[in-house]
C-alpha cells in the first residue's frame, strides 16, 4: 500500500461525452443509490409499513370486539383500518427529513455538490427519489392495513371491499397522505438542514398543532383546524363526512395539505440554491 | 487551468479572501501555502462553487465551476476527508458521485484498486482510519480522470506512511501532466513536493513564485561548520566580512561569505574541519518570516537568542537534504 502504480501513457484516458452535460437522468440515478445504501432507509420504511399496519390492526381489533355498539350508518371502517396512518405520517417525516439533512451532518452535501453543482437537479433528483419511494411504502403501508384491518372486522360485518363507494380512493389516498407528509418534511429538512430540527418542526406541524387546536374555543376550532395539514391531508383516507360537516372534501383536504409541502419544498429550494453549502 | 480574478470572501464583517489573483498553471504542482485561517480553504471552496465569491471571479478552464458539463472530468477536489456518509459502503459512495456525471461503473472499482481500497470496498466508511478516509477520498476525486485535482491539507493528521504515499502520488499524478494543487500550512511538506508556490497570509496573496526563488528571496544563505575550535574560526570570518553564531559542541553557523571561502580560509589557517555544509534557511523559516505580520492568532513570539539556538541545533536544513 506504500506506494502507487499508476502507469503513466499506458492508461487510456477516461472521456467525457462529447456533448451533453452531467444532467437530471444521473443525478436521479445517484441520489436512487445513496437512498438505497443505507441502512436507515430500510429501517424506516420498514417501520412506516409495521406502524400502520399494526396500529391499524389494534384499532381494527377494538372495533371488531366492540361491533355490537357500533353504528354502521357513521362507522368508518376503511378510515378505522388505516389510524394507524396517524403515527406513520411521522416515521414518513423522519425519512424526508433525513433525505435531505444527513447530507448537511454528514458533510456529503460538499462531495455531492462538487460533483454536480448545479443545485436546482441535485434537489429535484432527490425529491423525486424520495417521493416516488415514499408513495410506493406509503401505498404498501396503507393497503396492507387496510387488507389486514378489513379481515379482522370481517367476522363481525363490519369491513368493507375495495368495490365499496370510495374506499379504493381512501386506500390509495393513504399512501399519497403518507408520501405528501414525508415531502412537506423534506421541505422543512432543506430550509432548516439539521435532522432534529427539521423532524422537530415536521412533527410539529403535523401533529403537535393538530392536537393543539383542541384548545381553541369551539367556535375558531371549526374555523382553523381543517386547515391544519395533518386534518386535512386526512380527509383523503376518509370514507364518510365526518359529522361535523365543515372539514374539507377527500380532494379538497389532499390538496391542502399537498398545498403545504409545496410551500416547504419552494422554500428549501429557495434555501438550498442561495446559501452556502 | 485555474483562474482568480480579484477573488474576495467575506463572513459578516469578517474579510476571508481578499482580492486574491493568481493562475494555477497546468502540468504542475502548485502549493498554496498560509498559515491556519488564511483563506485556503474558502478560496477552494469558492472555487468549486460551494461559497459564492462576495467580489470578483474564479474560473476552472476558463468557465465558472457550476457551468461545466461534467465537472468531474475538468477538477477532482479532496477538500474534507470526513465529507462523506459514514453509513454508505466505499463502494456505494463512489458509486453514486460516478453515476452523477455518467461515469460507468468500472471505473469505481478501478480507482478502489488505485488507491488499495478494493478489499474495503464493501465496508461502511464510519469505520475507516484517516488514511484510509484520504484514501477515499482521493479515489473519489480521480473518478473522472480529471486534468486537475484540488487537495485541501491532504497529509493533515497522517502518519508517515499516509504522508509518504501522498507525496507519491501526487508526483505521479503531476508526471501525468496534471495540474495539482495543494494548499497546506506546512512549508516542509510543500518544499518537498510543490514546484510553484502561492502564499496567503489574511486572505491576502504575499507570494507568487518558484519554490527555489521563494527561498532565496525570503532567507539569507548560511554555512554550517564544526570544528575543534570554533572560536578562533569565529574571529578569521569576522575579519574577512562575514558573521556567526556559535552553538553547541563547536558549531558555528556562518553568514555572508561562500562555503568554498570559509572551508579555504580554515585550511589556510590549519585548523581543523568535522563539518562543513551550506544551509539554507528551510521553507519554514521562509515562511514564517513572510507571514509573521498576518498570522491571525499569535503565540508569543521567540526572542532572537532561541531563533539562534534553533538554528544552531540543526533546525536549518542542509541545501537538499531536506
Amino acid at each position: 500500500m506504500a506506494t502507487t502504480q499508476i502507469a503513466p501513457a499506458a492508461r487510456q484516458r477516461l472521456l467525457p461525452p462529447e456533448t451533453g452535460r452531467a444532467g437530471f437522468g444521473d443525478a436521479l440515478r445517484s441520489e436512487f443509490t445513496k437512498i438505497r445504501s443505507t441502512r436507515s432507509t430500510y429501517w424506516t420504511l420498514l417501520a412506516l409499513v409495521v406502524v400502520c399496519a399494526g396500529i391499524g390492526a389494534l384499532a381494527s381489533a377494538g372495533a371488531a370486539a366492540h361491533a355490537s355498539e357500533i353504528s354502521r350508518a357513521t362507522f368508518d371502517a376503511t378510515q378505522q383500518s388505516l389510524a394507524g396512518l396517524y403515527v406513520g405520517q411521522l416515521v414518513i417525516a423522519v425519512l424526508g427529513a433525513l433525505t435531505i439533512t444527513s447530507e448537511y451532518t454528514t458533510g456529503m452535501i460538499r462531495t455531492t455538490l462538487s460533483v454536480q453543482p448545479r443545485r436546482g437537479v441535485v434537489f429535484a433528483a432527490k425529491a423525486v427519489v424520495f417521493a416516488a419511494i415514499s408513495l410506493v411504502t406509503g401505498l404498501i403501508a396503507s393497503f396492507a392495513s387496510f387488507f389486514i384491518g378489513q379481515a379482522l372486522m370481517s367476522g363481525h360485518h363490519l369491513s368493507v371491499t375495495l368495490g365499496d363507494p370510495g374506499v379504493l380512493r381512501a386506500v390509495i389516498g393513504g399512501g399519497l397522505f403518507l408520501a405528501a407528509c414525508g415531502m412537506l418534511a423534506y421541505g422543512l429538512g432543506a430550509i432548516l438542514r439539521h435532522t432534529a430540527a427539521a423532524i422537530t418542526a415536521a412533527i410539529g406541524l403535523l401533529f403537535v398543532l393538530s392536537v393543539l387546536i383542541n384548545f381553541l374555543p369551539s367556535s375558531w376550532q371549526d374555523h382553523v383546524d381543517k386547515w391544519m395539514p395533518a386534518i386535512a391531508g386526512s380527509q383523503v383516507w376518509a370514507t364518510k363526512e365526518t359529522p361535523d360537516a365543515h372539514q374539507f372534501p377527500a380532494w379538497g383536504g389532499f390538496a391542502v395539505l399537498a398545498g403545504y409541502a409545496a410551500i416547504a419544498i419552494i422554500a428549501g429550494l429557495v434555501c438550498f440554491r442561495t446559501h452556502d453549502a | 487551468m485555474i483562474e482568480a480574478r480579484g477573488l474576495t470572501k467575506r463572513f459578516g464583517d469578517k474579510l476571508a479572501v481578499d482580492q486574491l489573483t493568481f493562475t494555477v498553471e497546468p502540468g504542475r504542482i502548485t502549493g498554496f501555502l498560509g498559515p491556519n485561517g488564511a483563506g485556503k480553504t474558502t478560496t477552494m471552496r469558492m472555487i468549486l462553487g460551494l461559497d459564492r465569491p462576495t467580489q470578483g471571479s474564479v474560473t476552472v478552464h476558463g468557465k465558472e465551476f457550476t457551468k461545466l458539463a461534467y465537472p468531474m472530468h475538468e477538477i477532482g477536489a479532496l477538500l474534507d476527508a470526513k465529507a462523506v456518509h459514514g453509513g454508505r459502503s466505499a463502494y456505494n459512495h463512489l458509486l453514486c458521485l460516478a453515476q452523477a456525471n455518467g461515469i460507468p461503473r468500472r471505473r469505481v472499482g478501478e480507482v478502489l484498486e488505485l488507491v488499495g481500497l478494493t478489499e474495503v470496498a464493501k465496508k461502511r466508511s464510519k469505520g475507516f482510519s484517516l488514511g484510509m478516509g484520504q484514501r477515499l477520498g482521493i479515489a473519489a476525486a480521480l473518478l473522472g480522470d480529471p486534468a486537475i485535482l484540488m487537495f485541501d491539507e491532504p497529509v493533515n493528521g497522517l502518519d508517515p506512511e499516509g504522508i509518504l504515499w501522498i507525496r507519491n502520488l501526487m508526483k505521479a499524478l503531476a508526471g501525468e501532466g496534471r495540474t495539482i494543487f495543494v494548499s497546506s500550512h506546512l512549508m516542509s511538506e510543500m518544499e518537498n513536493t510543490a514546484d510553484h508556490l502561492l502564499v496567503i497570509g489574511r486572505g491576502r496573496l504575499i507570494a507568487d513564485c518558484g519554490v527555489a526563488e521563494f527561498i532565496e528571496r525570503n532567507s539569507v544563505q548560511s554555512v554550517r561548520v564544526r570544528t575543534p575550535k570554533p572560536e578562533i574560526l569565529a574571529g578569521l570570518i569576522a575579519e574577512v566580512g562575514g558573521t556567526t553564531v556559535p552553538g553547541a559542541g563547536g558549531v558555528l553557523v556562518a553568514q555572508g561569505l561562500p562555503v568554498d571561502q570559509i572551508g579555504d580560509l580554515a585550511f589556510e589557517n590549519g585548523i581543523r574541519l568535522h563539518e562543513l555544509a551550506p544551509a539554507q534557511a528551510s521553507l519554514e523559516e521562509a515562511f514564517m518570516e513572510l507571514t509573521a505580520d498576518s498570522v491571525e492568532f499569535h503565540a508569543h513570539a521567540p526572542s532572537q537568542q532561541d531563533a539562534a539556538q534553533a538554528a544552531s541545533n540543526g533546525h536549518m536544513h542542509p541545501t537538499g537534504v531536506a
